[in-house]
């Protein structure tokens, strides 16, 4: 696609409509936090639908790839950084019940106030951090 | 056994348009983070398109509803008020996003590229889930 802008709209498009089906046929939020940390606490069958979301989710690329959409081929920040940082994303998502698709579009689209608030203190903390790190420590 | 397959189909298109939107690019993310640099907003189109979909679909299509397609019930998030774990743990995740540039979706979604990078970074966001679900 040659607009930018574009295609991150109708990628965009796509991950609502993905999250709508999932509210319409599983009643489910789709929250990537949460149907991964539901995941990894249990294998039981009625938690099998958390599992073959996020194999969706991870085969995916592997599709796009053939239409000419693939995955980054290198990561901006080294591997102390990158531990990090998962393991503060893990925490915290886990205690703000939710990161940004669950409260970024899933919530603020059922018009939640919670999600709402999370969602702009995410994006303030994560605009901070990035400020910090290129424009006072770096 | 109908979920499982929806469940699976939902997550290859949320996995499709997290790649096609270029959300799966962390130095993408930190552009857009970064609003005091060379600031790069493709990403609010992201969450732009995800809500013109999600928000007119909720409230058209599930609110008026009793039960899923699937004849199930809705599992929509009951709490109302903001409170102290809310703001703290959102704060953190802004922290480790700003860090990264990586949020829960995109590190899964990157495990099919192949760089063992992305792996530290998934290990160690299980990990803090488990470590905050044990002190919660």
């Amino acid at each position: 696609m040659e607009n930018i802008y574009i295609q991150a709209l109708m990628g965009g498009g796509l991950i609502g409509v993905a999250s709508l089906l999932l509210m319409l046929f599983n009643g489910r939020v789709a929250g990537v936090s949460g149907i991964t940390h539901g995941a990894i606490t249990s294998l039981a069958p009625a938690n099998w639908w958390r599992w073959l979301f996020l194999v969706g989710l991870i085969i995916a690329p592997l599709i796009t790839a053939l239409f000419g959409y693939g995955l980054p081929t290198s990561m901006p920040v080294g591997l102390p950084q990158l531990a990090i940082a998962g393991l503060i994303v893990g925490v915290g998502t886990h205690y703000g019940s939710g990161c940004t698709s669950g409260h970024g579009i899933c919530g603020i689209g059922r018009l939640s106030k919670r999600s709402l608030v999370a969602t702009l203190t995410f994006m303030l903390s994560a605009i901070v951090t990035v400020a910090v790190i290129n424009h006072v420590i770096g | 056994m109908k979920h499982n397959l929806t469940a699976l189909i939902a997550g290859l298109l949320f996995g499709a348009g997290l790649t096609i939107s270029t959300m799966v690019d962390p130095a993408r993310v930190l552009g857009f983070l970064d609003i005091l640099g060379a600031w790069d907003p493709t990403l609010a189109f992201v969450m732009l398109g995800g809500i013109a979909v999600y928000l007119p679909g909720y409230h058209f299509l599930i609110k008026p509803r009793q039960s899923t397609l699937l004849a199930g019930d809705f599992h929509v998030p009951q709490k109302k008020g903001v409170d102290k774990p809310l703001l703290i743990g959102s704060t953190l995740f802004g922290i480790g996003w700003g860090l990264s540039g990586i949020c829960p979706g995109p590190g899964l979604a990157n495990l099919s590229g192949g760089l063992p990078a992305i792996w530290v970074f998934v290990l160690c966001m299980l990990l803090g889930m488990l470590v905050a679900s044990k002190l919660k």
